[in-house]
């Protein structure tokens, strides 16, 4: 009872991080109509850029706030300078590019770092913060943050004038140019957003999965697993599919690994991950492609 | 006096295709103006090519400023509100962030609240309604939503396309009522487009006829109400 | 413009058929490496043109070719490992393994469009590794460790050392691959193809079995993908399961946005330029390493990414469409 109590928290911090990415894809998909195929990227080269700060001799907070902020330029720049172009071009073309930004923060985060795998520290202190036996500090820590940061967006977006425009620019970019938003920078400020939540969501995860370029591939694996049983057009279902992915990730690994207890044959486990995450992106996009949360898009001849 | 609004020689294109190929026309400073025409004549595309939603050529002047080229949000900060066919609401926000939204430029948060209270004293509905859903309001009161928004955005022309449409006639006669106010005490220049020929000219001090992207007739609304074509084409007698 | 471009490649062709026999006369320039090198970048060129007719000519995006041709490098690889299967025969065996697989990955993609089929594809390329190390294939695919297998023998005695074999056996592979293509191309298919791509509502309606065509075009993708990679299977006598991550289908993107989207003659020049800029970025990256003393790991993949986009804002239709727009022009003011 305690390890499936463990697996469910466990289940609930690594949902916490897809929550973030996801949440990072489904902005940009619902203000750009497109996929962020170089969101895992980003978020780890940011991640990266945390730990060069704190090498420099900076706190673990400063330099989470710093290499925040920073990733938050990065995906203002980018779209200003390397998407706004395009935003005429064919699909194609534009997912080209994102690939391509993939291949430069990938190979860009090895050369400058090596691809040697490194140690990421922990804020949350060893020994007071967890609950003892079910989930330990810096999972808890990973699930307070999240939940932090989730919390300023959803203030922001709901509460502020900036928040609404930015609603406005994504729900109806004509209408709000006719309201005198400016609807360009609306979405970079929501690349720019987007970038730092993915920023947020490689810090937090470093130290369970260690720092190294291929870090993310996973877990945008997962974040895009996450955003389709979600709903890919509803930000908040994109949260709750990332816990609810989470989870079952864990669930099921868990299951996998009773299974081998009790029979010694090994179904599924720690190793397949990665494919179950096909599985869930496969599922949802051929059988239930609105997700739990989102609309379909009706396709007018 | 020279006027708010002036055009000449306006071309518009959508893509490849011409729209209009020579309008010209000019909205004085306080009046109401209406555009009037059959469909496709270009009304609803002359309001669009004023706010550059469309590939425009020729001249476009808001007091004595060249405008024709300027990014639409910017020629709407030159106080030019444009409320577009279908009423353009955010369907997913509320009447209250509907209304806010036009005024997020501003920083001053009383006189927001201010511009709010006119708004609703002109809407009283809106006001009884200011949390619920934009998209789950009744088409007059989207209307009235629309143009309450319009008027957030304290222009000094407000461009207005089709109000009366889809909209039973009391709505519309209520509305109607509510944009003569508007253009009286808030001194908003009107310039209105409307396939409803009989009430664009009892409301409008000037109106102009379209056809097939050009000015066919111009002049003085019971000028033009008791023109022979007009009446035939756009009148019913 | 066809039958210049079929003499052009008739005469290519030739040129590629008799220059490495002359290799006893240039044994430095016609070396085995270089022979070893140029049937990889044929390989290249026969995996970009199986992604070319799904993307190119047919438009569905596929993010995911990778795994086409690790399972036509698996298949051949088995075959050859476990049943002794002669080399050739693997060629044929991928082709067909993969059409399969291409075909019922091809059903589901039916309801997809753009970047969902895209995402699809690049869910699949990102679990392709660890599906192959999965623990109950470990007996066919040799895990982690992967599978060791021998070069082809050169066959009926001839005077050719392995490298020159492996050379004229891929060649004739693509000629024959690419000759098919070509002419089902230029068929009544062919052109529903393009229908398909370039006005999906209108070819729908036009009476064209749209399921049926897209279906089919990602069996023969998959297959001529596939069929590259038991190709390469024989060619490097070594698969392994971390050589088919998502990097591989980075590397057909970029072959197959710089050499041209929708050509033929694009899919070899992609194929010859991504191998070319794999092995010229690990010299530049020992030159910055080494030479200039910088700690910087340069990666191919920084070059190639550079490259996708710039290609995009610069040349989208790549290579072949800068050369085809340059001959247009110059027969246009000459005329």
């Amino acid at each position: 009872m305690e390890q499936l109590l463990q697996q469910f928290a466990s289940g609930l911090a690594n949902g916490a991080i897809y929550a973030c990415v996801a949440l990072a894809l489904v902005m940009i998909y619902v203000s750009t109509d497109h996929i962020n195929f170089a969101q895992g990227e980003m978020a780890m080269f940011s991640t990266y850029l945390s730990w060069q700060l704190m090498t420099w001799g900076l706190s673990f907070w400063a330099a989470f706030i710093v290499a925040v902020a920073l990733s938050f330029v990065m995906g203002v720049v980018i779209e200003r300078l390397i998407l706004r172009p395009l935003h005429n071009a064919p699909v194609l073309s534009i997912i080209v590019v994102f690939i391509g930004l993939l291949a430069i923060f990938n190979s860009m985060a090895g050369a400058i770092w090596s691809y040697l795998i490194k140690e990421f520290p922990s804020p949350f202190p060893k020994s007071s913060f967890g609950i003892a036996g079910v989930i330990g500090p810096h999972q808890l820590g990973v699930v307070l943050v999240t939940l932090i940061v989730l919390g300023l967006l959803f203030v922001f977006f709901r509460y502020t004038p900036l928040g609404l425009a930015m609603r406005a620019a994504a729900q109806n970019p004509q209408m709000a140019r006719l309201v005198g938003v400016r609807v360009d920078w609306m979405l970079a400020l929501g690349w720019g957003l987007a970038s730092s939540i993915g920023a947020v969501a490689g810090i937090m995860v470093a130290h369970i999965v260690y720092l190294d370029p291929n870090m993310m591939a996973g877990i945008l694996l997962y974040a895009f697993a996450s955003a389709l049983v979600g709903g890919i057009s509803n930000p908040a279902g994109a949260v709750a599919g990332g816990f609810i992915v989470g989870v079952l990730e864990n669930m099921v690994a868990y299951a996998g690994n009773q299974i081998e207890k009790a029979t010694g044959i090994y179904i599924i486990g720690n190793g397949e991950k990665l494919t179950v995450a096909l599985i869930i992106v496969i599922f949802v996009l051929t059988v239930k492609p609105a997700g739990l949360f989102g609309r379909v898009v009706v396709k007018r001849v | 006096m020279a006027a708010l609004l002036e055009v000449s020689g306006l071309k518009a294109f959508y893509g490849q295709t011409q729209s209009l190929y020579d309008v010209g026309f000019d909205i004085p400073t306080g009046g109401i103006t209406t555009l009037l025409g059959a469909n496709g004549a270009g009304k609803t595309t002359t309001l669009r090519a004023i706010c550059n939603m469309v590939r425009t050529d020729g001249t476009i002047r808001f007091d004595g400023k060249n405008i024709r080229g300027m990014a639409t949000e910017e020629i709407v900060r030159q106080r030019i509100a444009h409320v577009p066919e279908g009423r353009g609401t955010f369907t997913t926000l509320t009447v209250d962030e509907n209304l806010r939204i036009a005024a997020y430029t501003r920083r001053d948060k009383q006189g927001v609240k201010d511009e709010l209270d006119r708004v609703f004293a002109y809407f009283p509905r809106l006001k009884e309604r200011i949390q619920q859903q934009a998209g789950t309001l009744s088409g007059g009161e989207q209307q009235m939503l629309a143009i309450a928004r319009a008027l957030m955005l304290k222009p000094r022309l407000m461009l207005l396309d089709e109000p009366s449409f889809g909209l039973a006639p009391l709505i519309v006669q209520e509305i109607f009522r509510i944009l003569r106010r508007i253009n009286e005490e808030e001194k908003v220049s009107i310039l209105l487009v409307e396939q409803n020929a009989a009430l664009a000219l009892d409301l409008a001090t000037h109106a102009y006829v379209l056809e097939t992207g050009k000015v066919v007739m111009s002049g003085p609304s019971d000028v033009v109400k008791n023109d022979e074509n007009v009446r035939k084409s756009y009148l019913g007698y | 413009m066809v039958s210049t471009s079929k003499k052009w490649a008739l005469g290519i062709i030739v040129i590629a058929f008799v220059v490495p026999l002359l290799k006893p006369v240039f044994p430095d320039l016609i070396s085995d490496y270089r022979l070893f090198l140029v049937s990889t970048m044929i390989i290249a060129s026969i995996a970009v043109l199986g992604l070319n007719l799904l993307t190119g000519f047919n438009g569905q995006f596929s993010l995911g070719h990778g795994a086409f041709y690790a399972v036509g490098a698996y298949t051949a690889a088995i075959l050859m490992d476990q049943l002794s299967v002669p080399y050739w025969a693997t060629i044929p065996a991928a082709a067909i393994v993969c059409f399969i697989v291409g075909y019922l990955f091809g059903l589901p993609a039916l309801k997809l469009e753009g970047h969902y089929l895209a995402l699809a594809t690049f869910a699949l390329a990102l679990a392709v590794p660890q599906i192959l190390k999965y623990r109950w294939l470990e007996g066919l695919t040799g895990g982690v460790q992967g599978i060791v297998l021998m070069k082809p023998e050169v066959p009926f005695g001839l005077p050719l050392s392995e490298d020159q074999w492996l050379y004229y056996f891929c060649l004739i592979v693509m000629v024959i691959l690419f000759w098919a293509a070509a002419n089902m191309l230029n068929s009544r298919s062919g052109r529903a193809m393009m229908a398909i791509r370039d006005q999906y509502m209108a070819a729908d309606t036009m009476g064209i079995d749209t399921a049926l065509y897209k279906t089919v075009t990602f069996g023969i993708s998959a297959a001529y993908t596939g069929i590259a990679g038991a190709l390469s299977a024989s060619a490097i006598a070594f698969v392994a399961p971390d050589s088919f991550n998502i990097f591989l289908s980075i590397k057909f993107l970029i072959g197959l946005v710089v050499g041209g989207i929708g050509s033929l003659a694009g899919s070899v020049i992609g194929g010859i330029f991504y191998v070319l800029v794999d092995n010229s970025a690990q010299s530049l990256a020992q030159f910055i390493r080494n030479d200039l003393g910088l700690p910087f790991d340069l990666s191919a993949y920084t070059v190639f990414g550079v490259l996708l986009i710039a290609i995009i804002y610069l040349m989208p239709m790549g290579i072949a469409g800068g050369i085809y727009l340059a001959y247009r022009k110059l027969r246009a003011t000459r005329s």
